[in-house]
């Protein structure tokens, strides 16, 4: 019990250090932010006016926006997860991790504060995301409680992928390098999914993939929870569509489940070389 | 696994009861595929000492002390810190030692108050005490006013001497500080040395590596000298340059014909064998008494005649005390792995 607690006051003491962080270079934050507007804008006003929607009668740029919404929160989330790595690396690299290890804390703490922090930051990017959507036209129609758990599932996915992304950064070990690789890797997931165009659009291989992409199931559960399925959309036909929330909710689990012992074995090991 | 009752077998077979001995490290080995990090060392730390480990980039001396550390797992060989084992103690163990490293460890984001106060808390001091020895370590090493700086701000050495309070922290009775002051500028090196000395002072028993034979002389009592992994050297810095010879006249003649003539000439003054270097027109000979021995030299080979271009006495260094050791120059390995 007190070993617990001692783990949880440690987790806590390294979240404080990475949110200090994030506090003093705001640039992360920003950065993190900067783009996904951005995202928003362009998919709203240049691309929305050419995408159709199933169930539509016609393109309708209004329509989209709502659509849209959703799939941006996905796919800032999931990036928002790759800050864990590139923390994780730089950590490694600047030789901090080093001095934790050489302390009498919990191994776990130094990622577990990381993660949590990482959390945090997913909720600060989270909250001007969607007053971002509310200033293009994008409303929740459902009660308080489906949207707060909407909310939760895509914090929660996300967190689930920064332990994935701390396994990556502990392996790679140098920020620039885990920067441009997880890019390469995370910026076609986002795409080859439904968040930006509805993915009976894509053509055979691809919409299989799309389909069981977590990052589909994880945007078309915040659709429904939030209410933005428009009217008239036919039902899917992939079963993780028709169940996205239990879907991404076993995505989350599998992924906790092999990456939070694999991360903790390689921070161990990381420093050890 | 079942446990047979009774007191455990000394490992290697070596019975260390003297009690005093607080770091103790047998055959350690550790290996990166074919490059052999460590090659069989063996160290005795005594307490209250403090103990030198001078080698050239790559000898092993950061593998040494991260082994000795828990950070590293030996690949052979077993070591004891404060009689806990490295490796099947190394929860219990951390809790007794600091460790500051070649890369100041700290972070550059937090202030040095902040860093401080987290070291602290991970030690599980509690809140209150952190703050408090968070303060006095900024005020014993000279940071007080820039204690609510973050330390992106600060300069190598203030860097160098967080890191050190950091490692001081707990107050740990075993203190590790790896190449304390490489990459340092004269001044900070100096400042470095006085305050190492001033808590060495204090009983605590301090095992620090070092390139440099000027920075073993002036804070180590006993030094071992390592290289490729093992030691080739233990013994007092008064011992070792006993080993090396002590001080040398250098000198250095105008004309390449000279130099048979010119040992002829110093044969005398020497108290050992010469040592003749064709390419560079230069004469070594080991003497005692430092400039009158020069003096006596110059003479000497005025009177043969002897053009002299340049003449010294020269005080030994890790470079004689390696070539004396092992008959290489004391350079960095450029094997895989900067300082391994």
């Amino acid at each position: 019990m007190s070993g617990l607690a001692q783990a949880l006051g440690d987790g806590w003491t390294v979240t404080r250090r990475n949110l200090i962080k994030v506090k003093r270079v705001p640039d992360l934050l920003v950065g993190s932010t900067i783009a996904p507007i951005m995202f928003v804008l362009l998919f709203a006003f240049v691309f929305g006016g050419s995408i159709s929607l199933p169930g539509a009668e016609q393109i309708d740029p209004a329509l989209y926006r709502e659509f849209l919404i959703a799939g941006i929160f996905a796919q800032t989330v999931v990036f928002g997860a790759t800050i864990t790595g590139t923390g994780m690396a730089q950590d490694v690299k600047s030789g901090i991790v080093d001095r934790f290890r050489s302390l009498p804390m919990a191994p776990s703490a130094v990622l577990v504060g990381r993660t949590t922090a990482d959390v945090v930051n997913n909720v600060l990017t989270v909250v001007i995301m969607s007053l971002t959507g509310l200033a293009v036209g994008w409303r929740i129609t459902t009660s308080v409680g489906e949207a707060a758990l909407g909310y939760v599932l895509l914090l929660f996915f996300a967190y689930c992928i920064s332990w994935l992304m701390a396994y990556v950064g502990l392996l790679v070990r140098t920020p620039e390098v885990f920067n441009n690789a997880s890019f390469i890797v995370i910026f076609p997931l986002t795409f080859i999914a439904n968040t930006f165009v509805p993915s009976e659009n894509l053509p055979g291989p691809l919409r299989s993939f799309a389909e069981w992409n977590p990052i589909s199931t994880v945007t078309q559960a915040a659709r429904e929870l939030f209410g933005n399925i428009l009217p008239g959309t036919p039902e899917p036909t992939a079963w993780p569509l028709q169940n996205p929330v239990l879907y991404t909710l076993l995505w989350g689990v599998v992924l906790l489940a092999v990456f939070v012992p694999l991360t903790v074995r390689q921070y161990q090991r990381a420093a050890a070389r | 696994m079942p446990r047979e009752p009774g007191p455990l077998p000394h490992v290697g077979g070596v019975d260390h009861t003297d009690a005093v001995d607080i770091v103790s490290a047998r055959g350690l080995v550790k290996t990166y595929g074919h490059v052999r990090a460590l090659d069989g060392i063996d160290l005795t730390v005594e307490e209250g000492t403090v103990f030198g480990l001078l080698g050239p980039n790559g000898a092993g001396k950061t593998t040494a002390v991260r082994v000795l550390t828990t950070l590293l797992q030996p690949t052979a060989g077993s070591a004891t810190v404060s009689g806990l084992d490295v490796v099947r103690d190394a929860a219990e163990l951390r809790k007794r030692i600091g460790v500051s490293g070649q890369y100041a460890a700290v972070d550059e984001n937090l202030t040095g108050f902040e860093n401080l106060d987290m070291v602290g808390r991970l030690y599980h001091l509690g809140r209150a005490r952190s703050r408090e020895r968070a303060w006095e370590l900024l005020e014993r090493f000279d940071l007080v006013d820039a204690a609510k700086r973050p330390v992106g701000q600060y300069s190598g050495g203030m860097r160098r001497r967080l890191d050190l309070a950091g490692a001081l922290v707990a107050q740990p009775p075993v203190l590790f500080l790896d190449e304390p002051t490489t990459g340092l500028d004269p001044r900070s090196r100096l400042g470095m040395w006085t305050v190492i000395q001033e808590f060495v002072a204090g009983g605590t028993t301090l095992l620090l590596t070092t390139q440099y034979l000027e920075e073993a002389d002036r804070l180590a009592d006993r030094i071992a000298v390592i290289d490729h992994g093992r030691v080739i050297a233990e013994g007092t810095a008064d011992e070792l340059k006993g080993r090396v010879g002590g001080e040398r006249v250098e000198v250095t003649v105008a004309r390449p014909q000279d130099l048979p003539r010119t040992v002829e000439a110093l044969a005398p003054v020497a108290v050992g064998e010469l040592l003749t270097e064709e390419h560079t027109r230069t004469v070594t000979a080991p003497v005692t008494g430092g400039a009158a021995a020069l003096v006596a030299a110059l003479r000497a080979l005025d009177e043969a005649g002897i053009e002299v271009q340049d003449a010294g006495v020269r005080r030994p260094t890790l470079d004689d005390v390696f070539l004396a050791l092992t008959g290489h120059e004391a350079e960095a390995r450029t094997t895989e792995g900067t300082d391994a």
